[in-house]
């Protein structure tokens, strides 16, 4: 009796007994919890992923993964040293390509893209080319260089990564460049400041770290793509740093390893997506957390 | 002979009785796309006067000042009909060399925005694109115009500091800084107080009565102190429209529409 009579529980059984709130409580709950729910499977998913790589691939994480190259059919133990210094090179290279023609026709965007048809068109053909299937591209650098150069080469695949990469620069840079104040850029123009030197100096410089996250974001994109450099780069048994000829890397050899009958050649194609994976979560991290920017300065 | 210095007693005199022109406008109308927000303006500016822009909201006193440096040209939408003759050429006509005019006629607006850069770079950004100065040339300059804008002594150990760091007051001071800086011919304010606090405003206003001595003022503000504080001549606008223009003592004191004598006591916007 004592227990109903406070007036604390007396106000909450009359909220309890009425109807409309408890059906939206109701569906409140359900609602929450299939959230949750949605959002579990996903991070379940994710984790799974990243626990299975990490059990998987740290039995060939060890030191000669970093100092042998991959081994022959049949023989015991190797690496991926030709593999990862393969990949690095033709990432690097594909950055140092796509980023300055990303970053300059993100630019050229943000600046003309609402006077012009050239920029209207632009626009529309990078939102086309962010989706292109990536075997597509590959095929394409296949034909124009490969097929013409007579070889496959590093070169190859490093055109191949950065027509992949551009289209993720410019849609970046581009959106950033946009969330510029119109307030900034007409103090600048009000000082007398030529075009260009509003667009580089004032607009680019307030957005820089988001522009960087675009180029890491698109770096981290083009470093698990396989089918393009499987028509471009190929792939090479020994270590070569001459990228004028077939390149090791790490995507292609996890592709031929992973279905081989060779034990090492497995452990090596797990150890390979380990680092893979690892490094494209490191990169995302760091974008996100050193170089995180969701308003110009 | 004597004929001969009459008229030059007489030329002195009229030239000390009304200070020159910069600045005249006649017949401007403007259009946002299809609306027309100023109805056929005439008004002059006149030579090292502050001359006030006053009226309620939406009446057109920003628009019209924003025609003064073809600020608007930055938008495609916007045109304006008419003619502006400063310093006796018309800067509405086609091919203009626009950042040239912009160089010499500055603007400062309402909301204080500094560039991403240091103190120092704030201000040295409009020096750089039209004058040559040797480094301690710029330093110079750099410390002239903060002294103008009353920050040099609160900036002075920390302008590398970027100008973000800066409280909001000190970061509209700092836009004044940079409009000096530059030693135009004319300094356009859009309500450069109305986001300060009232010691920044009163340290702006008294910044104001000092640069009249050097440059053409005008300003637009919503505050009829300010005008009658600051002010040589007053310009009342009502729904784009120019509806007296005079001397400030003669708008505020002897207004000669009824309009004009409405809003300035109170009893309309």
């Amino acid at each position: 009796m004592s227990q109903l009579s406070t007036p604390a529980s007396q106000a909450d059984a009359k909220v309890k007994m009425n109807p409309v709130y408890a059906k939206r409580l109701l569906t409140h709950r359900i609602g929450i919890a299939l959230s949750v729910a949605a959002m579990s499977v996903g991070l379940i998913v994710l984790l799974w992923i990243l626990v299975t790589l990490a059990v998987k691939g740290f039995g060939a994480l060890n030191l000669h993964m970093f100092t042998e190259n991959t081994p022959a059919p049949g023989s015991e133990g190797g690496g991926l040293l030709n593999a990862i210094m393969g990949s690095l090179m033709i990432v690097v290279l594909s950055t140092l390509i796509s980023t300055p023609i990303g970053i300059l026709a993100g630019i050229y965007l943000a600046e003309y893209g609402n006077e012009n048809k050239v920029a209207a068109v632009t626009r529309f053909v990078t939102d086309i080319m962010l989706s292109a299937p990536s075997i597509v591209i590959g095929m394409f650098v296949w034909a124009a260089y490969v097929a013409t150069a007579k070889h496959y080469s590093g070169y190859a695949g490093s055109v191949s990564l950065a027509l992949i990469a551009v289209p993720v620069v410019v849609r970046t840079t581009d959106n950033m460049l946009r969330l510029v104040p119109n307030s900034l850029l007409e103090a600048a123009f009000a000082l007398g400041a030529p075009r260009w030197k509003v667009a580089m100096l004032v607009r680019l410089r307030a957005v820089k770290a988001g522009v960087i996250t675009g180029v890491l974001l698109a770096l981290a994109r083009v470093s698990g793509e396989t089918a393009p450099l499987l028509f471009t780069a190929l792939n090479n048994q020994f270590f070569s740093a001459d990228m004028n000829q077939p390149m090791a890397n790490l995507p292609v050899v996890i592709y031929s390893f992973a279905m081989s009958p060779y034990d090492n050649w497995r452990e090596l194609a797990w150890g390979g997506a380990l680092l893979v994976t690892f490094s494209v979560l490191a990169l995302n991290i760091i974008s996100r957390t050193v170089f995180s920017q969701k308003t110009p300065n | 002979m004597n004929t001969q210095l009459n008229l030059d007693n007489n030329a002195a005199a009229s030239a000390k009785a009304k200070p020159a022109k910069t600045i005249e406008i006649s017949g401007l109308n403007f259009f946002y796309g299809k609306t027309q927000s100023l109805h056929n303006v005439n008004l002059d500016i006149h030579d090292k006067q502050v001359t006030a822009f006053i009226g309620p909201s939406g009446c057109g006193k920003s628009t019209l000042l924003r025609t003064l440096n073809r600020m608007y040209d930055l938008y495609p939408g916007q045109r304006a009909e008419g003619s502006i003759l400063y310093r006796g050429k018309n800067i509405l006509e086609a091919g203009q060399d626009l950042n040239m005019l912009r160089a010499k006629v500055g603007m400062v607006f309402q909301k204080p925005t500094p560039f991403p850069m240091s103190i120092y770079d704030n201000i040295a950004f409009g020096v750089r694109l039209y004058e040559d100065l040797s480094k301690g040339e710029m330093d110079e300059r750099v410390e002239w115009a903060l002294k103008k804008a009353a920050l040099w002594t609160e900036v002075k150990d920390k302008l590398n500091k970027s100008g973000l760091s800066l409280s909001g007051g000190q970061q509209q001071r700092l836009c004044i800084a940079r409009g000096v800086a530059v030693k135009p011919d004319v300094l356009l304010l859009d309500e450069p107080t109305s986001a300060l606090d009232p010691i920044s405003t009163s340290k702006v206003e008294e910044l104001i009565s000092e640069l009249k001595q050097d440059y053409t003022i005008a300003i637009v503000t919503h505050n009829m102190q300010q005008a009658a504080r600051c002010s040589d001549y007053t310009a009342y606008m009502y729904l784009g429209e120019l509806v007296e223009f005079g001397e400030t003592d003669q708008i505020f004191m002897n207004p000669a529409r009824k309009e004009t004598q409405d809003y300035i006591t109170g009893r309309f916007g």
